[in-house]
């Protein structure tokens, strides 16, 4: 591999990647030329053969293998030349990427960063005004996804517990407007602190047991959690209405007044304004305090951090517990932008999309996090074609970005606690 | 008492197919310490094969038993190809990086198997043809098991039994087992453990393909799902009888097909899922090290 | 009369069938300096890892006396952090720093079970919190500058020497306010220059903190040179006890480490 790495240097970027790995072009070729066979005999009967069994007629797609054969012939080079790339940038990982670089440059300085700031501001408010009904429906989506994301962000990235339930307390949160406002008329107002709080102590109550268990269990068991309510959901018929859901539930109100549908998407679109940049101020401010230095110190090492006077169980369970009370607070707006709620939206999807949302933009990351829900929920809605290609490429890209990039799209700018003469200083604040 | 024997031998044969599922698990556990998620959708990927075969070779008419072998020896073989090729792409090149690293890129494994199979297959529910002939003397006994239910628990208790002669005996397995030991010592003593974990994902996708196809043609139909409960059960059972271990992994699986089947048949049919998901809660907090596993020490 | 800070009284730690520690005693009297010895797998990390409840003790009792009062508090079982919230700490045989942290950030981390805020603090940054954060700061940079790492302090951890990384553990586990220091194999691949410097550190830390020190270690010299009195701990058992001087005439700790191949 040192060899590589001189000569790689020296050679153009073309020849470095056309041997990507190899001794030579030649051995490269014939590398990904058998590639591209074996994956042409993987996929061969899922691809390739379409097999009807009632009607006893068969489909040969042997275009497909075309495909797959020239895709994995050209994909193999990219693998390899990408996996030699990580290989020689080891050292160099904790580089910032140029846009990383600009985002930092941004931040650092105050008139960049109120600039940015505004333009932003701008944006978001002038939003609603400027597009029609459907597009603002959508950004409200992609927003409860940046706090759904946040919250999680805070158990997987900043405690680094691996929650595959996730949707379980959003489910809670929904079900209970819903149910509230069905039964007693409750409003969106009182209901969003009552999820917040129902997150929270659903999160205690099933953190108390689980935390205990050791990473792959946690996620495994959390699975189950999040399967366990949504199955009682779709069961418990008298109390939840079962697979049918409820419907017909209030959208939140303006001093009681009564809205139409426009006026009422946009109201909807500035309270998740409101609750994304609470989000992001609590999550920031969390993540630079003593308790975000604890989370990151039992991440790295859970014996140290214990010998060292850290209560692992307690740590771990407030970072569960706030992951969930976010979840909770979603759960409510979901329920109110809806106005209809049925199982269904709680599936282990929804947890995978969320999941995904946060790896993908950058574990720990509150920016990653925000660009990863906006790439992840705004692009599928816009490329309607490449709509059921999502989870596909979902998948695909969790295993890309863990081979190549684990610290995500825009990777994690942590408070460094920095010793200076007189005082305490700080870089990189989110 | 008809009842209770009808419940016994459904949780016999819910037990088989999960012991399996739960081998491959036990065994890449064992090995390489990851929660291989993509395994259910082997298993899946194996009954869809099977089904493909099997389909093709009903249309030009070849004879039933035929068939059965032929989808079976297919199935098997593409099983196993996707499992070295997964453990290739989103394992290996992450050995060594942060355990949580493996486990996403599973689990994104794992969402991308079951959206490919959708979308180059069908989301539908396939019916599966009926494989096992019926048995004349089953047919006799007043037909207390069918013929599928047999066959699926004899060749469990046959692959279970071989999978721990091989472990136990042969060169390979002797390799695996010291590799699950301690992976640095078993290179420094020459054994190639990259060839070694490739043989276990090939060892417990092979399995997992069986039983993909035995249960498919038992249930009658398939979707691209399957594989996701399936997985997450066959996982319990391997928890439950203490991950890592083999003869755990079959008691695990016997002790939770029994349990769904008694839990279905005498409480509600409606929480099937709910009692094994409830069982693996309650065993991860209460016995994390399972029925026959070791509770392990910390180094530090 | 001066009462002892730790007393263990025969600890016993059984793994499966295998017996670590047997019955061992041992007494850590106030402001002493207590050096544990023996072969290696005598059982020495283990006989830490029960004082400060990484394991829980077969049996047997460790009881500590923060002030040497009297009044001794039993700790079998209780939780690592909480031992050291009662004031023990610890450093680690195979340094176990937090790797992306900066100096100053692992020292922090030591101040956690000494500091209050919480989620309110945090999110309001009110007075109470910036005054402690600012404190947390200065108080670890002091800490630094005593063991000589101030020119590492916004260094990551895992970038420094490993001699350094040595002494920023210590710093850590000073940063606990502990009572007890204790010190596994501190000296552990350092050169003969750094060792005499760690023995002259150790000694100024009692003598500044008023505390006392046990230390894991196989330099003998050093051991030698610094300890108040010596524990010899062989097959998981005390096999002898004394000052330095009565140590190194005993007939049993010489066969222990001359009579049979056990390397020191």
């Amino acid at each position: 591999m040192s060899i590589l790495t001189q000569e790689s240097s020296q050679q153009s970027f073309l020849s470095a990647f056309l041997t990507a790995g190899c001794d030579s072009v030649a051995h490269a070729l014939r590398k990904s030329f058998l590639a591209a066979i074996w994956f042409v005999f993987l996929t061969f009967p899922i691809m390739v053969i379409r097999v009807n069994t009632i009607e006893n007629t068969v489909v040969w797609r042997w275009e497909n293998m075309a495909y797959i054969a020239i895709s994995i012939f050209f994909g193999s080079y990219i693998w390899r030349w990408l996996l030699a790339r990580k290989e020689i940038k080891k050292d160099e990982s904790k580089e910032e990427t140029r846009f990383e670089g600009l985002l930092t440059q941004v931040q650092t300085k105050p008139v960049l960063k109120y600039a940015a700031l505004g333009v932003i501001a701008l944006i978001a408010i002038a939003f609603p005004q400027v597009v029609d009904l459907y597009q603002t429906n959508i950004m409200v989506s992609c927003l409860v996804y940046v706090v759904l994301g946040l919250g999680l962000n805070i158990v997987v990235g900043l405690a680094g517990l691996l929650d595959l339930g996730y949707v379980a307390f959003y489910a809670v949160g929904a079900y209970a407007y819903a149910l509230c406002n069905m039964h007693w008329g409750l409003g969106f107002w009182y209901a969003l602190p009552l999820g917040a709080v129902l997150g929270t102590l659903l999160g205690v109550l099933l953190g108390f047991p689980v935390l205990r268990l050791r990473g792959d269990y946690l996620a495994i068991v959390t699975l189950g959690f999040g399967e366990i309510i949504r199955l009682v959901l779709e069961n418990w018929g008298e109390v939840t209405m079962g697979p049918s859901g409820i419907s017909r539930i209030d959208r939140p109100e303006f001093f009681n007044m009564k809205m139409s549908i426009v006026d009422s998407t946009t109201y909807m679109y500035y309270i998740m304004i409101g609750l994304v940049i609470f989000t992001i101020f609590f999550v920031n401010r969390l993540q630079n305090s003593r308790i975000g230095r604890a989370w990151l110190a039992l991440r790295e090492d859970e014996i140290a951090c214990q010998a060292m006077g850290i209560d692992k169980m307690k740590t771990k369970l407030l970072a569960f517990a706030l992951g969930a009370t976010w979840a909770g607070m979603a759960g409510v707006v979901f329920a109110a932008k809806t106005s209809f709620i049925n199982p269904a939206s709680f599936t282990f999807w929804e947890s995978a999309i969320i999941l995904s949302i946060v790896v993908i933009g950058g574990m720990g990351s509150i920016r990653g996090v925000i660009a990863g829900a906006i790439i992840l929920v705004l692009l599928p809605e816009y490329l309607r074609d490449f709509a059921e290609f999502r989870m596909l490429l979902f998948g695909a890209i969790m295993v890309l970005v863990m081979v190549f990039r684990p610290q995500g799209l825009i990777s994690a700018k942590r408070k460094i606690y920095k010793y200076e003469a007189s005082n305490t200083a700080s870089a990189g604040n989110e | 008492m008809e009842y209770f024997l009808e419940l016994l031998l459904g949780g016999l044969t819910r037990g088989s197919i999960y012991a399996l599922i739960a081998l491959g698990y036990t065994m890449v556990y064992g090995i390489i310490e990851l929660i291989n998620f993509a395994h259910g959708e082997i298993y899946m990927i194996g009954a869809f094969t099977g089904l493909i075969v099997a389909g093709l070779l009903t249309m030009l008419g070849f004879p039933g038993a035929s068939i059965l072998a032929i989808a079976l020896v297919c199935a098997i073989v593409w099983a196993a190809a996707y499992g070295y090729t997964i453990e290739k792409i989103a394992y290996k090149p992450l050995r060594g990086a942060p355990r949580l690293s493996p486990l996403i890129s599973a689990i994104g494994m794992s969402i991308f198997l079951q959206n490919y199979v959708m979308l180059s297959q069908t989301s539908d529910f396939l019916p599966f043809p009926e494989l096992i002939p019926e048995f004349e003397f089953l047919k006799a006994n007043n037909s207390i098991m069918s013929s599928s239910e047999l066959v699926i628990v004899i060749v469990t208790i046959l692959s279970c039994v071989g999978l721990s002669l091989f472990i136990k005996f042969t060169k390979l397995g002797k390799a695996m087992r010291a590799t699950a030991q301690n992976r640095t010592m078993a290179m420094l003593v020459g054994i190639n453990v990259d060839m070694v974990i490739s043989a276990t994902f090939i060892i417990g996708s092979s399995l997992a393909a069986v039983g993909g196809v035995l249960i498919a043609s038992h249930v009658g139909q398939i979707n691209y799902y399957i594989g996701f409960i399936a997985g997450i059960k066959a996982f319990t059972a391997a928890v439950l009888g203490g991950i890592g271990s083999i003869p755990g992994a079959m008691l695990g699986a016997l002790v939770l097909g029994l349990t769904e089947a008694f839990a279905t048949g005498y409480v509600s049919s409606d929480y099937e899922d709910v009692f094994a998901f409830c069982l693996l809660v309650l065993i991860l907090i209460f016995r994390p090290a399972g029925i026959m596993g070791k509770e392990k020490t910390q180094k530090v | 009369m001066n009462n002892p800070v730790l007393n263990v009284k025969s600890v016993s730690k059984d793994f499966g069938g295998i017996r670590a520690l047997d019955e061992a005693d041992l007494v850590v009297n106030d402001k002493e300096i207590v050096a544990l010895i023996g072969p290696n797998g005598a059982g020495k990390t283990t006989f830490f890892n029960c004082i400060t409840g990484i394991y829980t003790p077969t049996s047997g009792d460790v009881l500590i006396d923060p002030g040497a009062k009297g009044d001794a508090l039993r700790i079998n079982g209780k939780k690592p952090n909480i031992v050291t919230e009662l004031g023990m700490a610890r450093t680690f045989q195979n340094i176990r720093l937090f790797p992306s942290m900066t100096a100053l950030e692992n020292v922090m981390i030591g101040m956690h079970c000494r500091t209050k805020s919480a989620v309110w603090g945090a999110i309001s940054r009110n007075k109470a919190t910036r005054a402690e954060e600012r404190a947390v700061v200065e108080r670890s940079y002091e800490l630094l500058k005593l063991v000589g790492l101030d020119e590492f302090v916004n260094e990551l951890s895992s970038n420094m020497p490993y001699g350094k990384q040595r002494r920023l553990e210590i710093a850590r586990a000073l940063a606990t306010d502990p009572f007890l220091l204790l010190l596994d194999e501190p000296a552990a691949g350092m050169n003969p220059q750094e060792t005499l410097e760690l023995e002259e550190l150790i000694n100024q830390i009692r003598e500044l903190f008023q505390i006392s020190i046990m230390l894991i270690e196989h330099d003998m010299k050093m051991v030698m040179s610094m300890s108040d009195r010596i524990y010899v701990l062989e097959y998981g058992r005390m096999i002898a006890e004394g000052t330095p001087q009565e140590i190194a005439n005993n007939p049993a700790v010489i066969k222990a480490y001359l009579g049979e191949d056990d390397d020191a």
